[in-house]
Formats: C-alpha cells, sequence, structure tokens
C-alpha cells in the first residue's frame, strides 16, 4: 500500500514503510522537541523535592520526575525508529538547533507551583496528547498511550496539592492564588500560534501527524479548566472568561503571543539556566556512561581470551 | 553429530499500528529460513502483517526465581497510579 494510500485509509506508517522525507523529517524533529520537553521538564518540579512539605508529597513528586525521565526515553525510541541516533539528538538540543516546549522556561517559585504544573502543564500537555495516540506513525502513536496513561496522576496529584492549599489558611490559598496567576497565560500557549498564523498545522493535519488544530485544543483545555477552578475556589486570571451560550464554550481573553515568541527565542526568564544545567548534568555523567562501556569492553576481552 | 537447528522466537504484527507481540518459537538453521517457517506457521490465515524473528539465545530474560525482589520496587508506590488521589465530588475530565 502507497503512503498516500495508506493515509487516506486512515492507516498507521510503520518503520520500514516507504514515507516522504518531508514526513520523516517532521516526525524527527517533533518527536525529538516532545522528547527534549520531557527530560528538560524535570527541572523545574525536580527543584522543589528536596524542598516538598511531606515526606509523602516529596515520594510522589520523585515519583513523577522519574515518569518524565520515562516518557523522554519512550519518546527517544521512537524517533530512533525513523533512523537518527539518540546521542545526536541530545547534540541538537545541547547546541539550540532543536528546542523544547517554551512552559518550561518559567521558574517554579513556590511549592503551589507543583501543583499549578500539574494541574495546568499537564493538563494542558494531556489534551494535546490524547489525540497523538492516533497519530499516523505506528511508534510514536503506540509511545504516547503509554505517556497519556502515565499523565492522568500528573494531573490529579497537583489538582490536589492546589486542591489542599486553597482550603487551607490565608496564606495558603495565596500561595495557590499566585501560582495559578503565573501559569494560566503560559500553559494556554503551549497550544501554540493561533491558526491562522500556525504555517506547518495543514500540513501535519494532511499526514495525519496532528488531528486537531491548535485553537481548538485551547478552546476544549479552557472547557475543561475552568469548571476545575470554580470547584478549587481558585479565579483564572482573565476578566473576559465567560460561559457563551450560543457558542457553547467559554470564552476568553486574547493572548499576548508576543511572550511565546520572546520565549521561544531563548528570552523567556529560565532558558539558559535550563540549557546550562542539562548541558551540565549530561558533561558531569560522561565519566559514568564511560565506565560502563569501558566494564563492558573488558568483560568481552575476558571472554575472550576465556574461550 | 547433533545438527539440532537453533531455536528462534517469532513476533508478529497482526495489523498497522499495533506492535509486534510474541506468538510463539519453532527451529530453523538460519534467520531466512526462519523467516519462512514462522510465516507458515504462524499466520497461515493472515494473522499478521509483519513478522519477527529473534535467536532464542540472543533473549535475555529476568529470572523466574527473583521475581519478587526484582519487581519489589513498585510494590509500595500506589501513588503512581490516579485512583491514589482523592478527587472532589463533581470534577470532571481529571
Amino acid at each position: 500500500m502507497s503512503f498516500d494510500d495508506l493515509l487516506a485509509d486512515d492507516g498507521r506508517v510503520e518503520p520500514r514503510d516507504e514515507m516522504p522525507d518531508a514526513y520523516r523529517r517532521t516526525l524527527i524533529r517533533q518527536i525529538a522537541q516532545h522528547a527534549h520537553s520531557e527530560i528538560i521538564g524535570m527541572q523545574p518540579e525536580g527543584n522543589w523535592i528536596s524542598r516538598a512539605p511531606s515526606l509523602r508529597r516529596k515520594a510522589i513528586l520523585m515519583a513523577k520526575v522519574q515518569d518524565e525521565a520515562g516518557h523522554g526515553l519512550y519518546l527517544y525510541a521512537a524517533a530512533e525508529t525513523l533512523g537518527v541516533e539518540r546521542a545526536d539528538l541530545l547534540d541538537q538540543l545541547h547546541t539550540g538547533r532543536q528546542k523544547y516546549s517554551s512552559i518550561f522556561n518559567y521558574p517554579t517559585l513556590s511549592w503551589a507551583d507543583v501543583g499549578a504544573i500539574g494541574w495546568l502543564v499537564d493538563g494542558a500537555a494531556i489534551v494535546n496528547q490524547v489525540p497523538l495516540c492516533r497519530c499516523s506513525y505506528g511508534p510514536y502513536a503506540r509511545a504516547m498511550v503509554r505517556v497519556c496513561k502515565e499523565e492522568s496522576f500528573h494531573q490529579r496529584q497537583g489538582f490536589e496539592i492546589l486542591h489542599t492549599l486553597a482550603h487551607g489558611t490565608p496564606e495558603q490559598h495565596a500561595m495557590a492564588q499566585d501560582a495559578v496567576d503565573r501559569y494560566w497565560w503560559p500553559s494556554l500557549m503551549m497550544f501554540g500560534p493561533p491558526d491562522d498564523s500556525s504555517p506547518n498545522s495543514a500540513q501535519s493535519m494532511a499526514w495525519g501527524i496532528k488531528r486537531f488544530s491548535n485553537d481548538d485544543l485551547r478552546r476544549r483545555f479552557v472547557d475543561m479548566t475552568v469548571p476545575q477552578a470554580e470547584i478549587l475556589g481558585l479565579t483564572l486570571p482573565d476578566p473576559d472568561i465567560r460561559w457563551s451560550e450560543e457558542r457553547g464554550h467559554y470564552d476568553f481573553g486574547p493572548i499576548d503571543f508576543t511572550e511565546l515568541g520572546e520565549v521561544i527565542a531563548g528570552n523567556g526568564p529560565c532558558n539558559r539556566d535550563r540549557m546550562a544545567h542539562r548541558v551540565g548534568a549530561h558533561e558531569a555523567g560522561a565519566w559514568v556512561r564511560d565506565a560502563a562501556t569501558a566494564y563492558e569492553a573488558k568483560r568481552a576481552a575476558r571472554a575472550e581470551g576465556a574461550a | 553429530m547433533s545438527t539440532a537447528w537453533p531455536l528462534w522466537e517469532v513476533f508478529v504484527r497482526s495489523r498497522r499500528g499495533l506492535s509486534h507481540t510474541h506468538v510463539g518459537s519453532l527451529h530453523a538453521p538460519d534467520a531466512e529460513l526462519a523467516l519462512r517457517n514462522a510465516r507458515d506457521v504462524y499466520t497461515r490465515r493472515q494473522e499478521g502483517v509483519s513478522l519477527w524473528v529473534v535467536p532464542s539465545s540472543e533473549i535475555v530474560a529476568s529470572d523466574p526465581g527473583e521475581r519478587d525482589a526484582f519487581f519489589d520496587p513498585a510494590d509500595d508506590k500506589v501513588y503512581r497510579h490516579p485512583t491514589f488521589y482523592d478527587v472532589p465530588e463533581g470534577v470532571e475530565h481529571l
């Protein structure tokens, strides 16, 4: 079956199938960027592991950050089925030739930010990722099934953190509100630019990589999240949010996409820190990788000597 | 002298979009014949659209005797499951 027939039939493309170069390149870029986002995303939350307010919260946060590492690994493995090397992808991240989600360039200033990330950032990620479970490229779709299954714990633990704070002392409530105030707009920007200025969307939709437009997904996220905020007892920092009877959706105010552009361009609050930390961790871990390789070489040499 | 053919593990992708799943094993003298035999043994009724054969000797397996200790780290981490968290009445899409 040809590539076009496969797509027309809503079939899945598998690694050994023929596929257009541009399709392959687009997937490599997207999956790699997704994988990079998972491992860079460990940093903002990792920042609070040592200061989690209880042993229970700490164990949960460690499990969550560990999951992000695992998601990165699923995705790097999916990218490798397209004929690229993981080391090369990491190199492209470290030298700024490939990107990661701009949301991770915002700082985690208080414990409540861990809650806001789980509820809003992971919530937005889930809305983005659920349709990817039906992406036309089989290995990516299968990786996303695993990721989505694990994400739902992430979102719930974030909601629980905020719910606890929002129903605590006035100071705790204020801390939760402040976190939501700072993370709301960046979370909406996670869906990317508006449809009329998203040049690659149409092609990705035609290829079955993307199933819904940026604005559709954003609207879905807002519709899901506004009622949840009411139950939390927190407000969203947008005076224009109100239910529209005629549209059947929540209206919301205009998004400042110049901020998104700035953060993507490298001028977000934490871009330099995130990259410096990532490159530092990679370099500081080199001796462990070298030692494992040397050990295996020694073992193989001994086995050969014994034979 | 023994001329036993090596054992091969067979994995079938039943249709596009699904991963290859282990279905069984067979003996064959080489990879090419293992693939053809696997086709004849395991996909006579169109069970698959893709086949993998892997030499059984190349598979590294966990030790059944060590199972409890090996998988122990996941035993006490119920918080990895969404059902661990209390969701207040009326919350949807969480």
